[in-house]
């Protein structure tokens, strides 16, 4: 089931469009969803499809056609690398090999404790910043040293997401 | 209209349709993949670029609308090369597996990749690879790194279907058709995504390694499923059945099969068919030969006939028989003086007969039904009784048609149903009556308002509607509606020949007994004719108690079946596959076609079974050499359009009380008859689950048990075992039991007083 939180938002978000394409919402819909849950599970989905009264196998097109949604649990903050050229280019290997030694884990694995998972995104469209990551979909860092790595996990470590 | 230029031809075409269809308007071929006429555009595939002058780079002809004096050009340098990169990229990753394909022979990719391909490939890295998925018993998805993402099967689940069980989930190389979380396809028009894969991705499983398409013969027939009178390939190796594939037309079935059409063969080579004749000896049942069971037979409808009366016997014969046989049948009967006689076995009022002007039809053509702008539907399992006329009024709605239900359940049609009244059965004549008299009144809302405000208006009455113990009141009362909208009424035809049984008068005429009245007040002998009379009759209890208690039970039927424990001597006859033979479908339109195979074992046409049980017992003017011959007498002076007519009149009006709960019954999709009942891929789907009783949620409270209980459903005598379920958009007062299910049989009349109990 949806929690109240999520519908309530949605309600919100389908105010934006016509009555009878409810649909329209439905990667707001879903950013609701992973906002709260840290990820969209499959049951989720369906709910959603529910709720706007489309198909479900649209829903998981949707789900799965965009990168930023994750489709198992990732962690409570979830670490998304840029590796598109740019970012290469300015060592973005560097980086996941950084990060997956110093979280000891591998792209797309979340650390034991659960508190971070490591993904590899797409072309953030700053990459004057070069390279970078974002947290959670919604704090993007640039211009990535170790040092600052570590400063940013450390941030994040003590709760300062 | 529009003039272009395609390859130098010069075309007229209408404004608005795109290169593609123009060029096959010209007869001019196109390669493509993705794009079929029925469906929507998706210009995925790019395999039909074509070079259009002052266009600076190729252009999807099936994306790219015609404009006036347009030059494309098909087949020229540009064009070509175009057409054979995107084959070289298509080719990247489809694996070379050809010489194990199942849709090797038949397939677009290597048909085009004949014409477009290379002899060999530039690309030496590894192939993508798309795993195997499980979506039923029907379509196999075994081979999905096979597919080109056209498209197509997406599309046409969420077009024609009217649901999406089919979608391309993740992007660029990692797409790959799916269903969502590894559900089934369970659409039953699902077959036609096999028809509609251009590449060997969905094949048809119960196919599967059969055969190859070049080693089939194929031969013409018509649907014996449904009263739509849909056009079969049957495709045939080695006297078998193989596999059945839609013939297109239009004005019909368009280029689909419903499931059931499509895979009900497999009933044809079931293990229960009977091939030898049988009779009944000291209660053991004995294999003879056909002049010893024949002779049986013709002894005991004399003796019967001679002792107790002519009236005495009855007959029986399904609505998909073909016209020959129903017209033998009762030929015969008169012949010995009987005109018990009927066709009409799931029907429970017969009191609209000798008040109509004709034989009760569709009131128009399937295509008009595409036309209408209004559309009420009464008392039809819209989707499971007739698939593709669901799929037809789907487009219809789609394209601005109304579409109203008046109905004792809420299944979901997939479309959108602007109005809907769902009352329990007993108020089925109420709910009529107050639309007719809103129509009339022009003022109304609601149903009515939508009827009244329509244009082309079609009144649709289904096979609820016909099986209902008050049906002449529902047809007169459509009748009104009709008249007062000056709209069209008719009824959509439960079996192949439901037209067919009226045209031939496989109806009692005078004062013989109908089908109902013949079970009612036992007879001492019954002729069936493809019958089950546990499966296909209005009253299970009491045809099964009729059975039991007649002297002589002669059963010609393709199938060993219930009939060994009551009837004396089967006959094995030969399915529509078999034999030649005629369906008037439910629009009037007569359909002769020839046997596919030839008959199994010792299994003979009805229609010669019919013509030597004729000689035998003398009755005059049975001396048929060929079917033709048959269906010439039969049809001999018959203007079928003019005898096409729903008019009905002097219908009387009573209320019928109705006590406690009511039955719903349908006939679920795969029951309807002998074969479909036989097809094990498709009584593996998810819509030939075992039969429940569903209730609204309120009477399961009442009741006190929780859904998934087992209560005791009990008719008469006899009860049944059922599981519990909910269905809340059920009205309260009701349960839905289907009938024409083993373990429904037990039970009694399709509607009536019914109980649940806590088992």
């Amino acid at each position: 089931m949806l929690s109240q939180q999520i519908t309530t938002l949605i309600d919100k978000e389908l105010n934006k469009y016509p009555a009878d394409q409810r649909q329209s919402a439905v990667m707001a819909a879903l950013r609701f969803v992973q906002d709260e849950k840290g990820w969209i599970a499959p049951e989720d989905m369906a709910d959603v499809a529910v709720y706007l009264g489309m198909p479900q196998m649209a829903v998981y097109e949707v789900a799965t056609f965009y990168h930023m949604y994750n489709l198992k649990p990732m962690g409570k903050h979830t670490l998304t690398v840029c590796t598109n050229l740019s970012c290469t280019l300015c060592g973005a290997g560097d980086t996941v090999g950084y990060l997956e030694k110093k979280l000891g884990i591998k792209l797309n694995e979340v650390t034991a404790d659960g508190k971070f998972g490591l993904r590899e995104g797409e072309c953030m469209g700053a990459c004057i910043d070069a390279p970078l990551l974002n947290v959670n979909n919604k704090k993007m860092c640039g211009k990535l040293t170790p040092e600052k790595i570590d400063s940013i996990l450390a941030d994040l470590e003590g709760g300062k997401a | 209209m529009i003039n272009i230029e395609i390859d130098g031809k010069k075309i007229q075409t209408e404004s608005g349709s795109t290169v593609i269809e123009a060029a096959h308007q010209a007869g001019i071929a196109i390669p493509h993949f993705c794009y079929h006429k029925k469906l929507s555009i998706a210009a995925n595939c790019r395999m039909c670029l074509v070079q259009v002058e002052k266009a600076p780079k190729p252009l999807p002809a099936c994306a790219t609308p015609v404009n006036e004096g347009m030059k494309v050009f098909t087949h020229s340098e540009q064009a070509v090369k175009a057409q054979k990169g995107v084959m070289e990229f298509l080719l990247v990753n489809h694996p070379l597996d050809c010489p194990i394909c199942d849709q090797g022979g038949e397939c677009m990719l290597q048909d085009m990749s004949v014409g477009y391909g290379n002899g060999h490939s530039r690309y030496h890295e590894e192939k993508r690879m798309v795993l195997s998925k499980d979506i039923g018993p029907l379509v196999s998805a075994e081979e999905m790194s096979r597919c080109i993402n056209c498209t197509r099967c997406v599309r046409f689940g969420a077009e024609i279907g009217g649901q999406m069980e089919l979608g391309q989930a993740f992007r660029g190389e990692h797409a790959e058709i799916m269903s969502f979380v590894s559900g089934t396809v369970d659409s039953e028009l699902s077959g036609n995504m096999i028809d509609l894969c251009p590449v060997g991705a969905l094949t048809s499983k119960p196919f599967r390694y059969k055969a190859r398409s070049w080693e089939l013969s194929r031969r013409r027939s018509v649907s014996a499923h449904d009263s739509l009178g849909s056009g079969l390939a049957v495709h045939t190796k080695d006297n078998r059945v193989l596999r059945v594939l839609p013939i297109e037309n239009d004005a019909i079935n368009e280029c689909w099969l419903s499931d059931r059409d499509r895979f009900a063969y497999e009933g044809l080579s079931s293990e229960q068919r009977l091939t030898k004749p049988m009779i009944k000896q000291g209660g053991q049942w004995l294999e003879v030969d056909w002049q010893a069971a024949l002779e049986f037979c013709a002894n005991g409808l004399r003796q019967i006939a001679g002792g107790a009366g002519a009236e005495q016997i009855g007959a029986l014969v399904t609505g998909n028989s073909t016209l020959e046989e129903m017209y033998l049948l009762q030929k015969l009967m008169r012949g010995m003086g009987s005109d018990n006689v009927d066709f009409r076995l799931r029907q429970s009022d017969f009191s609209a007969d000798g008040k109509m002007q004709g034989a009760p039809w569709l009131g128009m053509s399937i295509a008009d039904i595409s036309k209408a702008d209004r559309i009420l539907i009464v008392g039809s399992f819209l989707r499971k009784d007739h698939p593709l006329l669901a799929a037809r009024i789907r487009s219809a709605a789609k394209h601005g048609a109304q579409v109203s239900v008046i109905h004792s359940t809420d299944d979901d049609l997939l479309m959108k149903v602007a109005n809907k009244t769902i009352v329990a059965p007993g108020a089925l004549v109420d709910a009529m009556t107050q639309v007719a008299k809103s129509v009339a009144s022009k003022q109304a809302d609601g149903i009515a308002g939508s009827l009244v405000s329509g244009e082309r208006v079609a009144v649709l009455l289904g096979n609820f509607a016909q099986q209902h113990p008050q049906a002449a009141q529902l047809q007169a009362l459509a009748q009104q509606i009709a008249e007062a909208t000056s709209g069209k009424f008719g009824f959509i035809g439960e079996s192949a020949n439901s037209v067919g049984g009226y045209l031939v008068n496989a109806i009692p005429a005078g004062n013989g007994l109908n089908a109902a009245a013949m079970l009612a007040t036992p007879r001492k002998a019954y002729v069936l004719l493809n019958v089950e009379p546990e499966l296909d009759c209005a009253d299970a209890q009491q045809a099964i108690a009729a059975m039991q208690a007649a002297d002589l039970v002669i059963a010609m039927s393709a199938y060993k079946h219930g009939a060994t424990e009551y009837a004396d001597v089967l006959l094995p006859i030969a399915p529509f596959t078999e034999t030649s033979g005629t369906f008037v479908s439910s629009e009037g339109r007569v359909q002769s076609f020839n046997g596919s195979v030839k008959p199994l074992g010792e299994a003979r046409p009805a229609w010669k079974v019919l013509r030597v049980l004729g000689n035998l017992l003398k009755v005059e003017g049975f001396d048929y050499e060929t079917s033709q011959a048959v269906r010439d007498e039969a049809m001999q002076g018959l203007d079928v359009a003019a005898k096409l007519n729903n008019a009905v009149s002097g219908i009387e009006f009573k209320t019928a009380a109705v006590n406690g709960l009511q039955r719903v019954a349908d006939v679920p999709i795969y029951a309807t008859d002998a074969i479909v009942r036989r097809a094990v891929s498709l009584q593996a789907t998810t819509d030939a689950a075992q039969p429940k009783a569903w209730l609204h949620s309120t009477e399961l409270s009442k009741l006190g048990v929780q859904s998934g209980a087992q209560v005791k459903v009990a008719q008469g005598q006899d009860s049944a075992l059922l599981e519990v379920a909910v269905d809340d958009g059920l009205p309260e007062g009701v349960v839905r039991v289907a009938a024409g299910h083993p373990m429904t049989a037990m039970l009694g009349a399709m509607f009536g007083t019914i109980t649940v109990e806590r088992a």
